[in-house]
């Protein structure tokens, strides 16, 4: 018998097949939808930013692989970053600001930190807010989707519907609230939302928002292509439903609850499927807010942390003045996630509810 | 229907690749021309010699005699002359004496008469199961003898028989069920009756149905009073802590035994071993391992005495296919890899695989992603306790439950960035213990 040559190593001899760049590359294709509704509504620039943010996020991780002798670019991660900035920026966005965005995520959110697994706050979200604070202008300024040209008014100048809403209150002209406009539907819509909402009881507002019929940054409009690639994360479980189910649920239920209050119609008045399918909050749920390395690492963690996000969306959202809910509250939870993690801990096998009655007598 | 029951917290699915052996009877292996006995083939304090070179030694004499209170007699598996004493290393790294004992050309059949068990008091069958040092057949090695002796405060609400096998490739336990189910429910009887069982259960996984159907069969046809448990299939359940969550749905505190929540676990290994040597008067000095993995020409669940070379266990079954990047002594979940073709097989040896060449994955940072978290059985956080021991901080992690991770290898088989967990722990505990 010829002598193999063996490899010694610890148990276990086995794995599963998940690694993490599989799970990069899978991330990025369950945003493909959100991708692709994005490019078809706003126009082929939409795809050029996509391109330009993908493309400074992997050269600023190649340039650290350089300076590091560690080369990471194949991990996926910037890929993913690179992406989620640009599905953050709006269809006009002039090209520079992306870029900015990228190399923030990649340099200061993440590499100043110590690189993939060491950064306290999502990259992307990190990168948006940045840019958010120091463009606000052409950060807030959007584009018309093309299934609702004919119907939007020269005056809404191609507002988001929640921009607009702010916009409303701050001015004080339009006497109207957040919630007003979400469930009185006076943003335009689609002549298919509006035959569907006779049909069917729901504004047509929040059908135009499920289905991605409003405007808004390129890939956070429709609500149904992120659902579509959510729905495939769970499927592949590289995410649980702990972080988006709580979070999104949570700012219905607050909206629900809390929001018919600013415009005096009182408690229990509030939109709560509209609230869910607008802005950023689908984007955030399912693809931001779910990040491993910024939230808590136990499931009960993860609802804490879900609520938190929702919580503060709802409460920036409602009466706050800028229109940044979803990142704002997501970096903030990020904040509180490893607090989370040190409180909430899994319960020890053995450690039953008897155990502990009997460990109480005894010390009595 | 039914709920199926498991364990319920943790635990991984992997693949059970038991089809290269699972379909193969046991075979024995011809008298190969040279053994090497270790001292330790238990857990705890290496056997004392009784022997020395040059001496004969008979089959099924004692040749190493318990040393402290954890400690198991070893048994020549031939007749033959003890070649030399030698140092041997292990397959789980345990460095020991042992002997190199060359077989007679000639090993005239035994003669065994069927004893009587019924009539024996607790005491005596306890004493012969020490005598013929029994040990857990299942990996642990923990002398059975110790682990029956029942303190008197303590009751034995339930035995539980451990026929889970839930450790990919391995057969052994498959085809004992199989070919020995009488011998070994019979063990079973025996084990509860030197501890005073009130309840018999026999914990097997649903992907052995034929098991269950069988000795369900066995056990109304002899009146034994025995529950043949269908379980769910779930890694680690044959963890007495899993196997006692999943069968009586009871929890062992941190720190504690079987005992302290009324429960007995043995494995059906040990069981028809208990009936080899009490029934047949054997000792223990031969088991069934698995040689299987891809890399195995031809696969087998092999009868080998205790001290058999891998050498010739691999020779047997027809060498390897191709070439193997490991060999492992155990399952691939917690068993050990080994590079020496010369280590013989104990007691503990419930498989030999030789496993294929895998994708090589370069380790990147934890992502945090609480795979590890929502894997461990015991409920502990694998990310932080590898954060804390490659830090150093062997304290923290010890507050932090370090001690009650038991290998089982989940977290590492789970992480996606491929972190050498189950080892950081290994070398945690080390490093933690020495520190005290």
């Amino acid at each position: 018998m010829n002598k193999p040559t063996l490899t010694v190593s610890s148990s276990p001899h086995l794995h599963a097949k998940t690694d993490t760049a599989s799970i990069m590359w899978i991330v990025s294709l369950a945003l493909t939808p959100a991708s692709l509704w994005g490019i078809y509504v706003f126009g082929l620039r939409s795809a050029l930013v996509l391109a330009v943010s993908i493309a400074s996020s992997l050269l600023c991780e190649f340039l650290l692989g350089k300076l590091s002798k560690e080369s990471t670019i194949w991990d996926g991660s910037a890929f993913l970053t690179g992406l989620l900035v640009g599905l953050n920026m709006s269809p006009s966005i002039p090209l520079f600001i992306p870029v900015l965005a990228s190399a923030f995520a990649i340099f200061v959110a993440k590499w100043v930190f110590g690189g993939l697994g060491a950064n306290w706050a999502n990259p992307a979200l990190a990168g948006r807010v940045f840019v958010f604070f120091s463009f606000t202008t052409p950060m807030s300024s959007f584009v018309t989707p093309k299934t609702l040209a004919s119907a939007m008014p020269d005056a809404l100048a191609s507002a988001t519907p929640l921009g607009f809403a702010k916009t409303a209150i701050a001015s004080g002209t339009l006497g109207m609230d957040t919630n007003a406009l979400l469930q009185a539907s006076s943003y335009p819509a689609t002549s298919f939302a509006q035959s569907l909402s006779a049909a069917t009881g729901f504004s047509a507002y929040s059908i135009d928002a499920f289905l991605g019929n409003v405007a808004g940054c390129i890939g956070e409009v429709s609500a149904l292509a992120l659902l579509i690639g959510g729905i495939f994360l769970l499927a592949t479980k590289i995410i649980t439903w702990h972080i988006p189910v709580t979070y999104l649920v949570s700012v219905g239920v607050f909206s629900w609850m809390f929001g018919g209050i600013p415009s005096g119609n009182g408690a229990f008045s509030g939109a709560f499927f509209p609230s869910m399918f607008s802005g950023g909050l689908m984007l955030g749920a399912l693809f931001m807010a779910t990040d491993y390395v910024t939230s808590p690492i136990t499931r009960k963690g993860q609802i804490v942390y879900g609520l938190g996000c929702g919580f503060f969306t709802f409460l920036f959202r409602y009466f706050g003045s800028m229109p940044e809910a979803v990142s704002v509250s997501i970096l903030l939870m990020n904040i509180i996630a490893p607090t989370i993690d040190r409180y909430i801990i899994p319960r020890k096998f053995g450690d039953t509810r008897e155990l502990r009655k009997k460990q109480k007598e005894a010390k009595v | 229907m039914q709920k199926v029951p498991t364990f319920s917290k943790g635990g991984v699915h992997p693949d059970d690749k038991k089809v290269f052996s699972r379909s193969q009877s046991i075979e024995r292996l011809p008298m190969p021309s040279e053994f090497i006995v270790a001292l330790s083939q238990h857990l705890g304090a290496p056997a004392k010699a009784l022997k020395t070179k040059g001496d004969t030694v008979l089959k099924g004499e004692k040749i190493g005699e318990s040393a402290g209170f954890i400690s198991a007699d070893v048994h020549s598996p031939v007749n033959g002359v003890i070649k030399e004493v030698r140092r041997v290393t292990l397959a789980n790294s345990v460095q020991c004496d042992a002997f190199v004992i060359v077989p007679d050309a000639e090993q005239p059949d035994q003669k065994s008469e069927m004893l009587d068990w019924k009539g024996q008091s607790s005491a005596d069958l306890l004493a012969k199961i020490k005598d013929f040092g029994i040990v857990g057949m299942g990996g642990a090695t923990f002398p059975a003898h110790v682990k029956f002796t029942v303190p008197r405060d303590k009751k034995v609400e339930a035995f539980v028989v451990n026929g889970v096998e839930c450790e990919p490739y391995l057969t052994a336990d498959y085809r004992i069920m199989l070919e020995k189910g009488e011998e070994a429910l019979e063990g079973a009887m025996i084990c509860a009756k030197i501890i005073q069982a009130q309840r018999i259960i026999v914990g097997v996984e649903m992907n052995k149905p034929d098991c269950i159907a069988h000795l369900k069969d066995i056990a109304n046809r002899k009146g034994y009073p025995i529950e043949i448990m269908g379980l769910k299939m779930k890694y680690p359940q044959g963890d007495e802590k899993q196997l006692l969550k999943a069968t009586i749905n009871r929890e062992i505190p941190s720190g504690k035994l079987p005992l302290d929540v009324g429960a007995v676990v043995a494995n059906i290994g040990t069981c028809n071993a208990v009936y080899e040597a009490i029934v047949l008067g054997k000792s223990l000095y031969e088991r069934v391992i698995s040689v299987t993995g891809e890399c195995i020409a031809k696969p087998k669940n092999v009868l080998a005495p205790v001290g058999t070379k891998v050498s010739d266990l691999l020779a047997f079954c027809g060498g390897f296919s191709s070439e193997p990047e490991k060999l492992v002594s155990g399952g691939p979940m917690m068993g050990f890899s080994f590079f020496d073709m010369e280590t013989p097989i104990t007691k503990g040896s419930s498989g030999l695989l030789a496993l294929p060449p895998q994708k090589k994955v370069r380790s990147t940072a934890c992502l945090n992603c609480g795979r590890c978290v929502a894997a461990c059985p015991i409920g502990l956080m694998p990310a932080k306790l590898y954060r804390l021991v490659t830090n150093g901080h062997y304290e923290e992690a010890m507050q932090t439950s370090l001690m009650d991770c038991k290998e089982c290898g989940c977290c590492s088989y789970v992480c996606p960035a491929h972190l050498p967990l189950v080892h950081t722990m290994k070398t945690g505990k080390k490093l933690g213990r020495k520190k005290k």
